[in-house]
């Protein structure tokens, strides 16, 4: 990793580095007395950590110019697998809490592992882990092909690879010790928010650098997608994270907005998440690996072109519909509800697309688990963003609202079309970018298809049950004119659901599992046969060397 | 229209423009008129702002992600006013940076809990859920009670939410911390401050059932007594609205 950044990087690498552990130490000293000072001290360890890597390699020779005739896809690597790893996390952690409300005594005493806690450890592992970094990776990936330019340049990547993880790092551990903002999907403090903004302006910038440097005349579909990602999700999290910490010296803030203005901005940011974070970006992938994968060209360009627009317009009016029969105006939760069913236009343009793409290439999904697994991504796409805008109706959302209808959808969304269009581009780029045949067993991605698959349907199945039957039984009234029901009886009959959810989850948990170690099994595969090519001196990168020494 | 398309996919940095145009304006049009147009929140002169005990219970709320199963936000529904009180007004969270809404609700709504049951009943579910309701699911708190609260910095706290808008006076921020005592100390030489400041309707008790010391449980439990009762404004809103039918 190291031996292949130039000279010049390595040393702007160990100056980013000890600015990163210096603001560490400060936030350490600054935090003393409150819980702040273990995250400056995760940071200035994390970044001390690796400059121990980088002053290892500062005098490995350095990367010749013929790198710059190949594409840069380290970055890639490292992202798809640190994306399995948070998957299997995330998903294994989800899992966990879904049992705590099966054995609510299973947390020890331990305050961290109370459901309240583990709870966004869960949410950010899979939505920020895994989905983040699968879309760096490929993203990476895709943007240099389409374009047909090399990344501009080999520190940067990893700067934006490696300072996400460790946002990702510190949010997750900031859970566990009780530190969050409360705002659904947006929980880190202040300074991890502050750093997020940092990575990303370099991870938009590394976009931008690379698209004025490329060969092609148009700028790939795929590519718009990756940039509504980006620069939304810019948008959103600075606007929705606008606070005052209580002091430099503390991990605690609050919030700029309050009341009805922060529940509308929360909900603007919370459903653009879903529209930007786990919609756009993975848009991006499925129109560049999906074509690909199936041999076909994308079934319709203008297609592409108004459900892009489509989504990119309308998904930011459409975050009211979370606050349905709530304090907020209802010309607001009219606006949010008329956007929200007119997004099925665009949405499932975009699904279309997909499917009618793989017209003449069917035979290659009945055979291929990894085409089958897009293919099927863009069927739960289409089919959770139906159930989407019908449950953004006034009247379906006072039944469905509160109640684990709403968890349903979003794991029909999540696990149906967001994970399994990553596990797709992720089978489908492995052996591609380590320069291998096919994945170690294709009968190992083949199990993890139909593990995915039945996990899934187990799981929405279980929640769309017990999400009616809650909304029902909320409602339900005597002849007499009182509530049939009180709230602990809804609760009880939860819990035949509550089991069969953790068990479905549990399948797509073992899936992720399965899929990370024929990932990794892969690499190994595709290291052996490298240590095993060249059995002679290196004497090209010895005798520039010298020259460079002359 | 496709034309144009092909000229703008064409251009990296007019395409950057068109999504921040496009993606923008959503967003304004529905946030920016809920801080111009007043009817947005009601008047409701008896609003008051949470003691420092409240607000540090509030936090207490927070870190432990309460909110991911409880809702603080009553529709206007007519089941959910006849289970858990008046439907919530925006005004009830004026002062709360961040609101507290929630949206789901695997255990019942909070925003009307203040007052239903007692103290001990509280200190009791923190502690062990299932020693008063069998069936919950609820986590324990047992480490609440045995927890004391930080209670250094809340002038700090204070002074931060004073930042984003929130009333609170000099006075207030000054005696912060001498107020969290006074409130769960009911007997100690500072109770007295807290009515003075927060109004004589202010809960002052030894929440926890100890009056020698201020622990979490103490803050926790005198958060949830004042949710719903900050204000009467929903109760009237109610009863006029009962008026008005002929």
């Amino acid at each position: 990793m190291i031996s292949e950044l130039t000279r010049g990087e390595r040393r702007l690498a160990l100056a980013v580095l000890t600015a990163v552990a210096t603001f560490g130490l400060a936030l350490a000293i600054a935090g003393r007395g409150d819980i702040l000072a273990v995250h400056g001290g995760l940071i200035m360890a994390s970044a001390v950590i690796l400059m121990f890597f980088v002053i290892a390699g500062f005098y490995a020779p350095e990367p010749g110019e013929e790198r710059l005739a190949q594409y840069y896809d380290t970055p890639t690597k490292a992202g798809v697998v640190l994306a399995m790893i948070w998957g299997v996390i995330g998903m294994g952690v989800g899992d966990w809490v879904a049992w705590l409300l099966v054995y609510p005594d299973m947390t020890f005493d331990a305050a961290w592992a109370s459901f309240g806690r583990l709870r966004p450890v869960h949410t950010s592992g899979v939505i920020f882990g895994f989905g983040g970094n699968a879309l760096i990776a490929t993203s990476f990936h895709v943007l240099q092909r389409t374009s047909r330019a090399r990344l501009p340049d080999q520190f940067s990547p990893w700067f934006v690879l490696v300072g996400y993880n460790l946002f990702c790092l510190i949010a997750a551990s900031g859970y566990l010790l009780g530190i969050t903002q409360s705002k659904e999907y947006a929980e880190p403090e202040w300074y991890a928010d502050l750093w997020l903004v940092v990575v990303w302006v370099v991870y938009f910038s590394i976009y931008l650098r690379t698209l004025m440097r490329r060969q092609e005349p148009h700028i790939y579909v795929a590519n718009w997608y990756y940039m509504a990602f980006i620069l939304v999700v810019a948008i959103l999290h600075i606007v929705n994270n606008l606070a005052v910490p209580i002091s430099f010296g503390s991990a605690k803030s609050y919030s700029a907005f309050s009341g009805v203005q922060d529940a509308m901005t929360q909900w603007w940011y919370g459903h653009n998440a879903v529209a930007f974070f786990l919609t756009a970006g993975f848009l991006g992938m499925m129109y560049y690996y999906l074509p690909k994968r199936a041999g076909r060209p994308v079934f319709s360009y203008r297609m592409s072109i108004l459900g892009f627009w489509g989504i990119t317009f309308m998904y930011m009016w459409a975050g009211s519909h979370h606050l349905h029969y709530t304090a907020l105006p209802q010309w607001v939760q009219t606006l949010g509800m008329t956007f929200s069913i007119m997004l099925i236009v665009p949405s499932w343009m975009a699904a279309a697309n997909a499917l009618l793409t793989l017209n003449g290439a069917w035979h290659k999904v009945r055979d291929d688990a990894t085409l089958r697994f897009m293919m099927l991504a863009a069927v739960f796409y289409g089919l959770s963003t139906f159930e989407g805008s019908f449950m953004s109706i006034r009247a379906v959302n006072s039944l469905s609202h509160y109640t684990d209808w709403t968890v349903g959808h979003v794991h029909a969304g999540a696990l149906g079309w967001v994970a399994l269009i990553t596990f797709g581009s992720i089978y489908a780029v492995v052996p591609w970018v380590w320069k291998r045949p096919a994945m170690y067993s294709n009968k190992l991605v083949e199990v993890h298809f139909w593990l995915s698959l039945a996990g899934t349907l187990v799981y929405v199945f279980a929640m769309w049950n017990s999400g009616i039957i809650q909304g029902l039984m909320w409602r339900t009234y005597n002849e007499g004119g009182t509530l049939a029901y009180s709230f602990i009886d809804s609760l009880v009959a939860m819990r035949p659901y509550y089991i069969a959810r953790a068990i479905g989850g549990l399948l797509f948990v073992i899936g992720a599992v399965v899929g990370l170690y024929n990932v990794w099994m892969t690499i190994r595969e595709a290291s052996a046969e490298r240590a095993d090519a060249p059995d002679a001196p290196v004497v090209p990168a010895l005798a520039r060397s010298l020259q460079a020494g002359e | 229209m496709f034309g144009i398309h092909q000229k703008l996919e064409r251009n990296a940095i007019g395409f950057v423009v068109a999504i921040i145009v496009v993606s923008s304006i959503g967003g304004f049009m529905e946030i920016a008129p809920l801080f111009t147009i007043d009817e947005t929140v009601e008047e409701a002169p008896d609003m008051r702002v949470y003691t420092p005990l409240e607000l540090a219970g509030r936090n207490i709320y927070i870190r432990e992600g309460c909110y991911a199963c409880h809702s603080q936000m009553i529709r206007t529904l007519r089941d959910e006013v006849e289970r858990y009180g008046p439907y919530s007004l925006a005004v009830e969270s004026k002062y709360d940076h961040p609101m507290l809404w929630g949206s789901k609700r695997t255990g019942p709504d909070l925003a009307r809990i203040g007052g239903k049951y007692s103290d001990a009943w509280h200190v009791a579910h923190l502690i062990n859920p299932r020693d008063v309701v069998p069936e919950s699911i609820m986590p324990a708190y047992r480490w609440l009670a045995e927890t004391p609260l930080k209670v250094n910095d809340l002038s700090d706290h204070l002074a931060a939410q004073r930042v984003v808008g929130v009333p609170y006076t000099d006075e207030m921020i000054a005696n912060a911390t001498a107020d969290a005592y006074g409130q769960a100390m009911p007997d100690g030489p500072f109770a007295a401050g807290v009515t003075a400041r927060y109004g004589e309707a202010t809960n002052v008790r030894a929440f926890d059932g100890k009056p020698e010391r201020v622990s979490e449980m103490d803050a926790l439990v005198a958060y949830l007594q004042v949710l719903g009762r900050l204000t009467d404004a929903a109760h009237q809103q109610t009863a006029s609205t009962e008026g008005a039918k002929p």
